[in-house]
């Protein structure tokens, strides 16, 4: 049986870390789930760049074509915490129709993997089901991956500043994308 | 051949349409046996939009679009660098000879039965060519080749096709809208074919009649208040930067619903009634933007300065070429049916080929922001466009008529654009005119009944 006192201090500080960061992704999904959208919005740094990139049917081997680039081509998200902050202001009207009357969301975030420690940034992967039930019968899902770069911060213990969606699609099939990721 | 709806007695299609009282039945919208036609009689025969050259720059080069229904390769050659359009079905057993989005071939190798086609679609080779045991002298010839558009085009830039030989050219098919278009494909400083595109194209599914957007809502002035309701509140409409704008000269023009009912094209379009174009105003929050759209509205009012611009103009609302695609200055959209009730909507959106990397930014962020299911703006409308069907199509909601009588009766021909009928901004002059012809479409036995038009064959119906 493994005796508490055998184990070192990094392996400690790294399951401590593990665990914090777990806390956070959770918390995260939570104040979407409960329409929270502000409180997550705090949780967002201010550089934050939050991409989803489409993503193509391309030959085996053509791999630098399969995402599109944040530099030079479409994607479904590409922007930073003011265009995300715009969003939540227009959920919040009551009169954004794809999100009147308001959806049913539940975000389940898994796979939490530490990549990277450097400094005060953690490089964290991790993955997401996010299910929307809606109205009488409207179902949608999405399903994919993150990587994510959060930052260490006093307030709200990390603050998110760097997140790549990478989403199991290929034509969007949801008619509407109205949450996050 | 007379069209009809064979599950509802028979009925012949023009009797869904009543013309005094300005409204269509909701069958034409939610009924299998209408959209199995359509498929048929307008998507088989219409000019299409495919995509844009600036997506496949280099020989070898292709995409996989569609054309209603069905997908097609459009491929640059390797030999001649023309590009072409072919049906996405080997020849063989019907198997999709490419199964990817993009990229760069040699020539297209289908995986079931190994049929071989070159980038100009002729059949090089099929598995087993050779064996002693096999093919012989019946190895398929040259006719064996992908099924290939019966007329293609490269319209400034575009590119346009139709599985129908007896189509007009485009150009006769767009008529008095040839102008519009072009503008439309021109950049900023009004150089023709000036725009690339950027990549890829956004693709996502509605499940509503590809009517629903690609008829009733292009262009529908009077959608947007209630609509788009929720952007304005949220500070969203000036979200390029359009806020700081101060108001210059103003510039004479007029907007208007004008519809082509022999076409069916049509939108909500800038007239200009003078040489010359209206005085660039600030809309960008990104440094720099500015100085550079004032720099080549500038190059353009020097192009201008003895010219009219074409009706549509630069920002000034959208008009649609029938069946569905959607037009305005830097955005084209349009609509793939899949069923009655499932569309996939399309967009490319443009920006000036030689602008600077930050010019380029700008606009891709702001578009990326403003159109498809992840659009401030546009994000809207799919939920109006999708719950319109299911909400029509019921036993007893199929039987009402859809309203149709804005600014019925109130159109007249104007002689800045021939044959077609101007009405009030905010009116459904656009939409009677698809409809006009959408049942020429449905009722013709051929392309000889739709084109060209004339005083006998005049398809206006209301």
């Amino acid at each position: 049986m493994l005796e508490l006192t055998t184990v070192d201090t990094a392996s400690l500080q790294r399951v401590i870390l593990q665990h914090d960061v777990e806390q956070f992704l959770y918390k995260e999904a939570r104040l979407l789930d409960e329409r929270r959208l502000e409180e997550w919005l705090e949780l967002l740094a201010e550089e934050l760049h939050y991409w989803m990139p489409m993503r193509r049917n391309i030959k085996f081997g053509d791999w630098d074509l399969e995402f599109t680039s944040h530099e030079t081509e479409i994607n479904w998200f590409d922007e930073g915490k003011d265009v995300l902050a715009g969003r939540i202001r227009q959920i919040n009207t009551g009169v954004h129709w794809p999100e009147e009357p308001v959806s049913r969301f539940e975000h389940i975030i898994s796979n939490v993997e530490l990549v990277g420690v450097e400094g005060d940034e953690i490089s964290v992967n991790s993955k997401f089901f996010c299910y929307q039930n809606r109205l009488q019968d409207e179902v949608n899902q999405w399903v994919g991956r993150r990587e994510d770069l959060l930052r260490r911060d006093p307030a709200t213990k990390f603050k998110l500043v760097k997140r790549k969606i990478i989403l199991a699609q290929n034509v969007m099939l949801p008619k509407v994308v109205n949450t996050f990721f | 051949m007379v069209t009809i709806l064979r599950a509802r007695g028979d009925r012949s299609i023009r009797s869904f349409i009543d013309y005094e009282r300005g409204t269509i039945s909701r069958e034409l919208y939610v009924h299998p046996d209408i959209f199995e036609q359509e498929m048929e009689q307008i998507f088989q025969r219409c000019w299409l939009f495919l995509g844009h050259e600036s997506q496949i720059p280099n020989p070898g080069d292709f995409i996989v679009s569609r054309m209603g229904t069905e997908e097609v390769i459009v491929v640059r050659d390797r030999k001649d660098k023309q590009i072409r359009a072919f049906l996405n079905s080997c020849r063989h057993r019907g198997m999709k000879v490419c199964r990817y989005d993009q990229g760069n071939n040699l020539v297209f190798t289908c995986p079931f039965h190994a049929w071989t086609y070159d980038t100009a679609g002729k059949l090089v080779g099929v598995g087993y060519g050779n064996h002693p045991e096999a093919y012989g002298d019946t190895r398929p010839g040259d006719q064996w080749g992908l099924a290939q558009v019966a007329q293609f085009k490269n319209f400034h830039g575009s590119l346009w096709a139709t599985w129908d030989p007896k189509a007009p050219s485009f150009e006769d098919y767009l008529g008095p809208f040839t102008a519009s278009l072009r503008h439309c494909l021109q950049s900023s400083d009004g150089e023709d074919g000036g725009l690339e595109m950027f990549t890829p194209f956004q693709r996502h599914r509605l499940p509503t009649n590809w009517k629903v957007p690609g008829f009733t809502s292009v262009t529908d002035g009077t959608h947007a208040a209630m609509t788009h309701r929720s952007a304005a509140a949220a500070g969203l409409h000036e979200d390029r930067g359009q806020g700081k704008a101060k108001p210059g000269t103003p510039f004479p023009r007029e907007m208007y619903a004008i519809g082509d009912h022999n076409l069916g094209h049509g939108g909500q379009c800038t007239f200009y009634n003078q040489p010359g174009v209206p005085d660039y105003t600030d809309e960008w929050f990104e440094p720099g933007v500015d100085d550079y759209f004032r720099e080549t509205a500038g190059r353009k009012a020097q192009l201008y300065a003895n010219r009219v611009l074409a009706p549509h103009g630069w920002g000034g609302g959208h008009f649609a070429i029938f069946p569905c695609v959607m037009v305005d200055s830097w955005r084209i959209r349009w609509y793939h049916p899949h069923e009655t009730g499932m569309v996939e909507r399309w967009t490319l959106c443009g920006v000036d080929k030689n602008a600077p990397k930050h010019v380029k930014n700008a606009v891709r962020h702001y578009v990326q922001r403003y159109n498809g299911p992840t659009g401030f703006f546009e994000s809207d409308d799919m939920e109006n466009w999708n719950y319109v069907y299911p909400a029509s199509r019921g036993v007893r909601a199929r039987k009402l008529d859809y309203f149709f009588a804005n600014g019925l009766g109130h159109g007249k021909y104007d002689d800045r654009l021939p044959g077609v009928v101007v009405n009030g901004a905010y009116t459904e002059e656009a939409q009677r005119a698809r409809f006009s012809r959408w049942l020429a479409f449905m009722e013709a036995k051929s392309w000889d009944d739709l084109y060209p038009v004339n005083t006998s064959k005049n398809h206006r119906i209301w």
